[in-house]
């Protein structure tokens, strides 16, 4: 594998966002992916995400573990700093870079089996901790990078490329995030573009530990018959519960709803989401329901979409820390260091 | 009349006390060792504990020292024996002419006492029982009562114990007066029925100076307060805990913004050592200043993670605070066993750099400096502590701060420097340092941002495969950790009066006892040039410390003679040269060890003692 450069030629006639960047400005280098692979279309919806909330491109951090899904974040946001740590471990990783900058914008990416197998606690720990982010699963229910063995969310009785039939029962990322009070919960498909940019938008905008599960097939190990997570079976199993828009503030309402079939949530950076409601019974801020949905419909071999959960009043670790507003990097000694006159009075203490 | 003479010595013994653990005897124990302290007589006092929370035996052991030997001594003049399960055990342990002093209220057959010992029993239940009726107030003030008997029968001054018990209840005020009168039961009963003062007493005197009395655990915890760090993860581990939950108090008396009254800091107590390492780097990726606490067995946990920080080149700050090992091996004793897996840590060549402080004193200023060293080296950075040194109160010099000290942050290069077109390569080297520039997430919009991996990279941190860039920068890391040789603490070397072919390494927690064995060691007729390491990479001047003399003694706390191995291996020096001193029993190192095995194998070597010179 080799790190392929993009050509730096931009298009003058390209549209420019408000912060007057283009759609260019949010990409990073070529993929390296086999062709088809879900996890670039993923790609292509941060980068689409991030350009229509017109992000600052470095002002967002992006974190990953290992996997093909833990690479990505070289194909996106090119002026942003990234990390691609170690096996499972982005969750503690990114809750650190979160600790020391409350001030960036913190995107995790990693795998179903980076998340749901080796770095399942880490998951658990991060979300239960409200750390302000945007978790990404890229989940295609096998380990990609190392050859297509089954994942923890592979489901069971779905076969495998060599005809292996999974005895397991699977995790359901979404539902565990559900359980563990993750703010934000969403579900989609990563052949859904439109579905799924305004739901990493709407994730990007909440305050708090924002969880989306992206089914995003495998086109090498993971695409065929007797597979769950295979284009075809996600296509005729999607049971979608909404619709999102978001809008920002600083853009007007330009599209009109029939009424009753919308509502509207604010976020804490003062956008709003538009909900179109497919379920016209699923309440998006009932966790418990939504639990009961979830396993209701996956019992059926159903894969529930959309946003699945989102708390109106969200807070994050930093809330919880009671931290300083500046972020903590940007303490210098004079506000950190307490100096000997402190320490006069300490040792006085100690005699 | 004891068949040995009784032991007579002033300011100068060591008293131990054998309780329970869980009955409260710790606060009234540490309040003997802190009255002595208090009458200007330096004490040094060890805990030894189990590994539980009630119900098993635990002791507390008080040198009293006016010649200043803080390490442990070995053996015990007096014994204060408060636990019928070690009762045989613990007369066992005494010395020739010792004292016991027991709960007489039971009577004991003679055959339980030995006859050169002299025995001293006070029914301490039937006191208990007969002045309260509150069965929780009967063992906790049965403590107090024995330190008033103590007072009298090693001749202290009882003002000083008052004192403290004023102290101590200061805000509680109701607890200070009943406190006062166990102690004064006591003392009442030890000068109508006992023969006090005994051999053993303490007399006033003016040694301790300006000397503070801290756990090594507290000193280093405000020493990563005084280094600036913001961010700490840990999981709960013994020894270690401590040195977390003391940084927490340090911040929440020193980090609240007096306005806001917000937290200029954040504590993580997480799922475990991966996680909390975890977290440490990517707080310090991102430009705090971070550290963890542990032990062994979170070492063993975070081995990946520190890799990915060595090879990627993350600050990080560890303290492992040793115990006894391998695997959960004895939790609550001492040891120095994590030399080689901290030197080392992780898959593939790796090397860390190590600090040893031998003390609280050197544990608040390695605990600081630390974070200068893990910003300029952009590596991960142990300090060395272990059970000994932090979680037992030593004597130490009181702790200084240079007030117009500044963070060294390392090579961060800003947003003006790269507009002013500074090229920028992650892992440029360029001045010859091995040290590249690395810019904090958020810096620029169209310059300096990078890709972190624990994949090869190139110079431009764009990843490769390819064999020679690979190596190129292996290669800057073995510069890197070259510089490192000079910023890390020097070794100190103290040199014997008398022209000598022998020497002795030692570092940490071996210190003071390594101080005292010296002089026993030339009492024995032997000259020995001491040097103390305080760091790895070991300084150049180890390796000439070894080359200026035929042979020298590596005194650790291990069994494998693990500094010893990694001179032999970073110095490349003949293994012959270096003679392993071992103590791993989970004691403290004590002066007398030291000086008997290299005593007697100076001895066996027919070493031509020294002349004495006058
Ligand atoms: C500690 C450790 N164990 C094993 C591996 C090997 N490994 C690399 S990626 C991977 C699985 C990735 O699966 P997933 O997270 O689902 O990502 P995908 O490739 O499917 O996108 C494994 C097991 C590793 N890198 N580190
Ligand atoms: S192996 Fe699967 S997950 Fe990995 S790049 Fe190819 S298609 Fe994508
Ligand atoms: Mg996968």
């Amino acid at each position: 594998m080799t790190y392929l450069a993009k050509p730096k030629f931009h298009h003058p006639h390209l549209p420019k966002n408000e912060l007057g960047y283009t759609h260019r400005d949010y990409e990073g280098a070529v993929s390296t992916l086999c062709a088809g692979c879900g996890h670039d279309s993923i790609t292509a919806a941060i980068i689409q995400a991030c350009f229509e909330l017109s992000i600052e491109p470095h002002r967002v951090a992006k974190i990953s573990g290992i996997g093909c899904s833990s690479k990505t974040p070289t194909y996106f946001l090119g002026n942003s700093h990234g990390f691609n740590s170690v096996h499972g471990r982005m969750p503690s990783v990114l809750t650190g870079a979160n600790l020391a900058n409350r001030d960036l914008i913190y995107l995790g990416v990693s795998g179903d089996g980076d998340s749901a197998s080796i770095g399942f606690g880490q998951f658990a720990h991060a979300l239960r901790r409200g750390v302000n982010m945007t978790y990404i699963v890229e989940n295609n229910g096998v380990y990609g990078l190392t050859k297509g063995q089954f994942s923890a969310t592979a489901d069971r009785g779905s076969k495998s490329k060599r005809g292996v039939i999974n005895t397991d029962n699977s995790i359901d990322l979404a539902a565990i995030a559900l359980q563990l009070g993750a703010s934000f919960v969403a579900r989609s498909f990563s052949g859904d573009k439109h579905q799924l940019v305004p739901i990493i938008k709407a994730a990007i905008s909440h305050k708090g530990a924002a969880f989306i599960d992206i089914i995003s097939p495998c086109v090498a190990f993971n695409n065929h018959a007797g597979s769950t997570k295979s284009f075809d079976f996600v296509r005729e199993h999607n049971e979608a519960v909404n619709r999102l828009d978001v809008i920002s503030t600083r853009m007007p309402i330009e599209v009109k709803y029939e009424p009753g079939t919308v509502e509207i949530v604010e976020q804490h950076d003062g956008s709003t989401i538009a909900l179109r409601k497919l379920d016209a019974d699923y309440d998006v801020h009932d966790r418990a329901a939504a639990l009961g949905f979830l396993q209701h419909h996956s019992a059926k071999g159903q894969i529930v979409t959309g946003l699945l959960h989102v708390e109106k009043e969200s807070e994050d670790l930093h809330a919880h820390l009671h931290t300083v507003d500046a972020p903590l990097n940007s303490l210098n000694e004079k506000e950190l260091c307490p100096g000997q006159a402190a320490l006069d009075k300490f040792n006085a203490s100690m005699r | 009349m004891p068949t040995a003479t009784p032991i007579s010595r002033v300011n100068d013994f060591v008293v131990r006390f054998a309780n329970v653990n869980g009955s409260g005897s710790a606060s009234a124990n540490e309040m003997f060792a802190r009255a002595i302290m208090r009458m200007g007589v330096p004490v040094a006092p060890r805990n030894i504990f189990p590994s539980n929370i009630q119900g098993l035996p635990t002791w507390y052991e008080v040198r009293v020292t006016e010649a200043n030997h803080l390490g442990a001594r070995g053996g015990i003049d007096m014994m204060v024996a408060m636990n019928p399960q070690t009762f045989d055990k613990d007369i066992a342990a005494l010395e020739p002419g010792g004292y016991l002093f027991y709960d007489s209220t039971k009577e004991l057959p003679a055959s339980k006492f030995r006859a050169d010992i002299t025995v001293i029993g006070m029914p301490l239940t039937a006191i208990c029982n007969r002045e309260y009726t509150d069965p929780r107030q009967r063992q906790l003030f049965k403590n107090i009562i024995y330190i008033g008997a103590l007072s009298a029968l090693l001749d202290m001054d009882v003002k000083a114990v008052e004192q403290l018990i004023g102290e101590q209840y200061k805000g509680k005020e109701k607890l200070i007066e009943p406190n006062l009168k166990a102690l004064n039961i006591g003392r009442d009963y030890a000068i109508l029925n006992l023969h006090c003062p005994i051999g053993l007493r303490v007399k006033k005197s003016d040694k301790v100076g300006d000397r503070i009395f801290i756990e090594g655990n507290a000193a280093a915890a405000l020493g990563a307060v005084y280094g600036g760090a913001t961010v700490c993860a840990w999981y709960p581990i013994t020894p270690s805990s401590g040195l977390a939950d003391a940084f927490t108090k340090h911040c929440e008396r020193l980090r609240v913004d007096p306005e806001t009254k917000k937290a200029k800091y954040a504590i993580v107590q997480a799922e475990d050592e991966l996680a909390s390492i975890g977290i440490v780097i990517g707080a310090a990726w991102n430009g705090a200043r971070a550290f963890t606490a542990t032990s062994g067995p979170g070492i063993s946990l975070m081995q990946e993670f520190i890799g990915l920080a060595y090879f990627a080149e993350i600050p990080a700050v560890l303290f492992d605070v040793q115990r006894a090992g391998p695997s959960t091996g004895m939790p609550t004793r001492t040891q120095q066993c994590d030399i080689i897996s901290c030197a080392y840590a992780s898959h593939g060549d790796t090397k860390h750099v190590l600090l040893f402080p031998e003390n609280p004193a050197e544990a608040f200023e390695f605990g600081a400096a630390a974070f200068d060293l893990a910003d300029r080296l952009q590596t991960p950075i142990f300090v060395m502590l272990d059970l000994d040194i932090g979680m037992n109160h030593h004597l130490s010099q009181p702790l200084a701060w240079d007030d117009t000290r500044k963070f060294d942050r390392g090579k961060v290069m800003t947003a003006a420097e790269l507009d002013a077109g500074r090229d920028f390569g992650r892992y440029l080297d360029v001045d010859g340092d091995g040290i590249a520039f690395r810019t904090y997430p958020g810096t620029h919009p169209t310059k300096g941002s990078f890709f972190t991996r624990g994949t090869s990279r190139d110079r431009y941190a764009k990843y490769t495969e390819e064999g020679a860039p690979y190596v190129d920068n292996m290669q800057r890391l073995v510069r890197k950790f070259d510089t490192a040789k000079d910023l890390v603490p020097r070794p100190l070397q103290a040199n014997s009066v008398n022209q000598t072919k022998y020497g002795v390494i030692y570092f940490g927690s071996t210190a003071p006892a390594m101080d005292e064995a010296i002089h026993m060691i030339e009492a024995r007729g032997h000259a020995l040039d001491r040097m103390r390491i305080r760091a790895f990479p070991f300084h150049s001047s180890v390796n000439s410390f070894v080359a200026d003399h035929d042979f020298v003694f590596v005194v650790e706390q291990n069994r494998d003679a693990q500094l010893r191995s990694l001179i032999v291996n970073e110095c490349g020096i003949d293994p012959v040269r270096l003679v392993p001193i071992l103590h791993y029993d989970g004691t403290p190192i004590t002066a007398r060890f030291i000086a008997k095995a290299i005593g007697d194998h100076l001895d066996q070597l027919k070493v031509t003692p020294m002349k004495v010179s006058s």
